[in-house]
């Protein structure tokens, strides 16, 4: 019963063959849309992407709390606090160790052209763990010998060739705030906002080149617990105990810090939604001007069917369809360029923007909306189709 | 005794106006006709004398603003929106011009008429879109596009079209006003034969002489007045 009642609705594609009858306008249409579909793409891709990238390193920390200064805004602007709190954070009961992290910008001179370029730099004890990652207990025993640094091969092209040089056998000297260094490892970070590059020194090392900071103050102290302790009740527990020049949180709200700075206190999370907003707007003058043109044009043939018996619904449903088929032709290249946009982002800038599936769904639904709604406005132009008038 | 239910169309004392105030104008004065199934009756007169505006109201296109009309013994008398537009599905059109829709095939044209009538499944209406296109004699321009045929040719696809919807009164403004003599002449023979073989009543609006001895019945406007018959 079902198909046969499929069969007796079943019509001629009106929409579909008004759309494709006019080769020209349907491509100015998807054109168009898609058009306003890599704008969303690229924008909310930039601004999701700048958000996850300013986190690259927190995300790989081995640990379970992290302990900054209550003066630290962000990654960029990190202040100290004594190494001693890590020690006395040791006397909790589920505490099972503790990693004290220095944090700081530093020049880093290019050894191809001899220029120089900030750079983030970490410094750590190599005993003991900091990132989760199974080679890097490994990479980090290189360190202990004086005026070794691990570099990040993900960090911008301008800080020079360094990762293709060490991969070939190069011994790779240069200098880091005037002192000279020899890259002894590859790590995989990647750059931020604040950061285009990283390094990754012993905390001697790291004293050595920058001199200037009171002796026994960290940026970061890592805390690791005991499996299956409450991190919350811990956290409760530290803050309480240590002085308040230390400020403990989970390392997911420490993530969750760092990305709500960018997100609050700069415009770009503003700039690319505007940005994209901007793409939306674009998108639905130029699917409206096409379906209104459109209906204009065949007005005398609505009004045809109309006098045929066909009633206002049905050919409002038309230009619904027209719509919707619109939203569909015009997304699937959206989506392709964006994909490919995204590669040569990642390419290009080393940020980790990534075609993810909820800002897939949320272009399409925008795409949609917009298709959808110019389609309700560029209805209002069908009211003028008048039957009487085509005698 | 003949039942005045059972005609196909009923008229009585029709008005109707247009415009307001000063500018108002009486289109249409106390008419009053009737045509029975499978009568074909022919409308002439000057322009301007209201036959369009007949055609219309009978065609449930316009509302009525004074008197009576009755389509299949249908009041058409403030009747609503969608009484008019199921009516209308009963009702065929043939328009001056072909009225074609661009975008659509020949083929297609005739279904979109055929896709009125419930009950058929989609191949059925096809078929019967092809059977419509073989009766006109274009069996061979199935997928051509409306640009792509002649005037006449435009015009038998849309007398196809209005009969695939199987109507039971055929309204045709016209028909062959754009057309040379001689295929005017064939439409209106091709019209008849059709409208006679579905038993349709046909009421054609036509200003050619050529063509006037298909009727049944002839009648005459002028001043928005039906003269008595010759």
């Amino acid at each position: 019963m079902e198909p046969r009642n499929f069969f007796s609705k079943r019509k001629i594609p009106l929409a579909w063959l008004l759309l494709t009858r006019q080769p020209l306008r349907i491509l100015v249409a998807i054109a168009g849309i898609a058009f306003a579909g890599i704008l969303m793409f690229m924008q909310l891709g930039f601004r999701d992407g700048l958000f996850d990238a300013s986190v690259t390193v927190h995300k790989l920390f081995d640990a379970d709390l992290v302990l900054i200064s209550p003066r630290s805004k962000s990654s960029i602007s990190m202040s100290g606090f004594p190494r001693r709190r890590l020690v006395q954070a040791m006397a909790h009961k589920d505490v099972t160790g503790t990693t004290a992290v220095n944090w700081n910008f530093l020049l880093w001179r290019n050894p191809e052209n001899l220029s120089t370029r900030s750079i983030l730099a970490l410094g750590f004890e190599p005993s003991k763990p900091l990132l989760i990652d199974s080679n890097f207990e490994r990479k980090a025993k290189t360190l202990k010998n004086k005026g070794r640094v691990l570099f990040d091969d993900l960090s911008r092209d301008e800080f020079g060739p360094i990762s293709s040089w060490f991969k070939s056998g190069r011994v790779v000297e240069t200098e880091v705030a005037g002192k000279r260094v020899r890259v002894s490892g590859i790590v995989s970070l990647g750059p931020s906002f604040g950061a285009d590059g990283n390094l990754i020194t012993s905390s001697e090392t790291y004293l050595e080149l920058s001199p200037g900071i009171p002796k026994g103050s960290i940026e970061i102290g890592l805390v690791r617990l005991e499996k299956g302790s409450d991190i919350e009740k811990v956290v409760r527990s530290l803050n309480i105990s240590l002085p308040s020049d230390v400020k403990v949180m989970s390392l997911k709200s420490f993530i969750d810090f760092e990305k709500n700075y960018w997100k609050s206190s700069t415009s770009i999370g503003f700039i690319f939604t505007l940005g994209a907003a901007m793409g939306f707007i674009v998108g639905c003058v130029i699917v409206y001007q096409i379906l209104y043109s459109d209906v204009s044009d065949h007005l005398p043939e609505y009004a045809t069917l109309m006098a045929m018996g066909y009633n206002l619904r049905s050919l409002l449903g038309v230009v619904a369809r027209e719509g919707f088929i619109l939203s569909i032709m015009g997304y699937i290249p959206a989506y392709i360029s964006g994909q490919a946009l995204y590669a040569l982002v990642r390419s290009s800038t080393k940020l980790p923007v990534e075609m993810s599936f909820s800002r897939a769904s949320i272009i399409f639904c925008l795409i949609l909306f917009m298709c959808m709604g110019s389609a309700l406005a560029a209805m209002k132009k069908l009211a003028d189709a008048d039957p009487a008038e085509i005698f | 005794m003949k039942n005045i239910n059972s005609n196909t169309l009923n008229i009585s004392s029709l008005n109707h106006w247009y415009g307001s105030g000063e500018m108002r104008r009486h289109v249409l004065q106390s008419v009053s006709m009737e045509i029975s199934p499978g009568e074909v009756v022919l409308l002439t007169g000057p322009s301007g004398c209201g036959k369009t505006t007949l055609l219309t109201l009978i065609g449930a296109l316009r509302k009525v603003q004074d008197g009576e009309i009755k389509v299949f013994g249908k009041q058409l008398f403030g009747a609503s929106r969608k009484t008019r537009q199921n009516l209308r599905k009963n009702i065929g059109m043939i328009f001056q011009g072909h009225n074609l829709l661009r975008c659509l095939t020949a083929e297609q044209n005739v279904q979109m008429g055929a896709d009125l009538l419930t009950g058929f499944s989609y191949k059925a209406r096809r078929a019967q879109s092809r059977e419509w296109l073989r009766a006109v004699g274009l069996e061979d321009h199935l997928s051509k596009l409306p640009h792509d045929l002649s005037g006449g040719q435009k015009q038998r696809v849309a007398i196809a079209r209005a009969l695939a919807a199987r109507p039971k009164l055929l309204l045709a403004d016209e028909p062959t006003s754009a057309l040379d003599s001689s295929t005017g002449r064939e439409i209106v023979d091709l019209l008849k034969k059709l409208a006679l073989e579905q038993s349709c009543s046909v009421l054609m609006v036509t200003h050619d002489p050529r063509i006037l001895d298909v009727a049944d019945r002839l009648l005459r406007m002028e001043d928005g007045q039906i003269l008595p018959s010759v």
